[in-house]
């Protein structure tokens, strides 16, 4: 420990803050707290504060960008008050949406995995199928392995495109399910 | 006054499920997709602003084979679990006929024949709201733009492909393959480890092959499914991993470099 501190001098804030503003926009996908300590070899509790000091300027600056954390990483982006200009400057349009049948397919996964297609069944109370091959087309899902039960049945959870298509830190940032008992009785 | 015609939307998802009534005195039309027989049930509980712990099954059933009927008469295939429901509806409503069983214990939830059902639809509820959560929050993701790609992303951003994605190549090579039609008249036999050998050799001369060129070479499906199990095998057990240089491209076999250390 005390060697690395001896052969590379410190850098002050201002420039680790630089290093990581920097390599944030450089990655084209989020740039995990962990791989930027790697990278500027610095204390991971160190980037870790530099990073949330960051966010919390671009935040004060109020600007068109963002600094923020999604799919266990660091990402810039653009804020959402601007999204109409985006569009018409790439000329794109919002993709096409879920259906009804995925997003409640999903939302089983989500919040059960990993979960076999015959548990999916048990809650929506319909097949799933259709609804679970589009969600492996679009990456949403991944196969969990065998469950050790008869027939072995495969096991679906949710991929990391599944947090930064939904905007999450982590799953953990997903709502509690409990929660949505209280919204629908109130 | 003028009758407004009732319209019931998921307020999330206007594409699908639909219900139209048109006048106050009787539904005339009830039409839509519904995500399945609980959301349908759902509906119905709610149009008549049932209470979910007190159903009223007789109206409940009788409007749900109602849309049921409806939808066989426009011709619309109804699903094998909306029929099941309809049977368990049915069930529960003559076991609520049935006269109480006076010696019984007099706790009643533990004997009421709905409370199956409500647990069902309690569940199945939340995680209606949970979908409706992934909704918005898809809106939302939809409004905020990361930038744009630049030069290196694509050269060296390297896409671990997924067996998944394996599969889908397979799938569209095999599909190739089912419009020639061929006169086989000799099984040309080629074992899984002479394809490994095979494969294997060739990966150590070039360095890289593509799974799609390789798979394109080979002519019966025979061969095309033992050369995908090469495919996995070699994955598995050599230094040769899976890499896909972008999102849609052609998977790569590639040598897996010497680690240094």
């Amino acid at each position: 420990m005390a060697e690395t501190a001896e052969a590379k001098e410190h850098r002050d804030i201002a420039e680790l803050s630089r290093a990581v503003e920097a390599l944030i926009f450089v990655a084209d996908e989020p740039i995990s707290t962990k791989t930027l300590a790697e990278v500027l070899e610095e204390d991971r509790e160190m980037i870790a504060s530099v990073v949330e000091e960051l966010a919390s300027s671009y935040e004060e600056r109020n600007g068109g960008l963002q600094v923020r954390e999604i799919a266990g990483g660091w990402q810039i982006s653009t804020r959402t008050e601007c999204h109409e200009d985006v569009r018409k400057f790439l000329k794109t349009r919002p993709s096409a949406k879920l259906s009804l049948a995925s997003l409640e397919t999903l939302a089983v996964i989500a919040y059960k995995q990993p979960v076999t297609v015959p548990e999916i069944l048990e809650i929506r109370g319909v097949q799933s199928a259709s609804a679970i091959k589009t969600l492996l087309e679009k990456r949403l899902i991944i196969t969990k392995g065998h469950k050790e039960t008869v027939g072995r049945p495969m096991q679906y959870g949710t991929s990391k495109e599944f947090l930064i298509h939904f905007g999450l830190k982590d799953l953990s940032d997903l709502p509690s399910i409990e929660d949505f008992e209280d919204l629908i009785s109130s | 006054m003028q009758p407004q015609p009732e319209q019931y939307t998921f307020d999330f998802h206007k594409e699908t499920a639909e219900i139209f009534a048109e006048s106050h005195d009787e539904l005339k039309i009830k039409l839509g997709e519904f995500a399945g027989p609980l959301d349908l049930l759902l509906y119905l509980i709610r149009q008549e602003q049932a209470n979910i712990f007190d159903i009223p099954i007789a109206k409940i059933t009788d409007e749900y084979l109602t849309y049921i009927r409806m939808m066989k008469r426009l011709d619309i295939a109804v699903a094998a679990e909306f029929l099941v429901m309809a049977a368990q509806l049915i069930e529960i409503k003559s076991r609520m006929l049935l006269p109480h069983d006076p010696a019984a214990v007099e706790d009643e939830d533990i004997d009421d024949p709905r409370k199956e059902l409500v647990d069902r639809l309690l569940e199945y509820e939340k995680f209606k709201a949970a979908a409706e959560m992934l909704y918005e929050k898809t809106t939302i993701e939809q409004a905020v733009f990361a930038r744009g790609k630049i030069e290196s992303d694509d050269n060296n951003a390297e896409i671990s492909a997924t067996v998944f994605d394996l599969l889908s190549v397979f799938e569209k090579i095999l599909s190739r393959h089912k419009e020639e039609v061929k006169m086989e008249i000799h099984r040309e036999e080629i074992s899984l480890a002479d394809m490994i050998r095979n494969l294997k050799k060739r990966i150590l001369e070039v360095g890289e092959l593509s799974v799609i060129d390789f798979f394109a070479e080979l002519h019966s499906r025979r061969e095309l499914v033992t050369a995908f199990v090469a495919v996995l095998e070699i994955v598995r057990t050599e230094g040769v991993k899976l890499v896909q240089r972008k999102t849609f491209g052609d998977i790569i076999l590639k040598k897996v470099q010497e680690q240094s250390g």
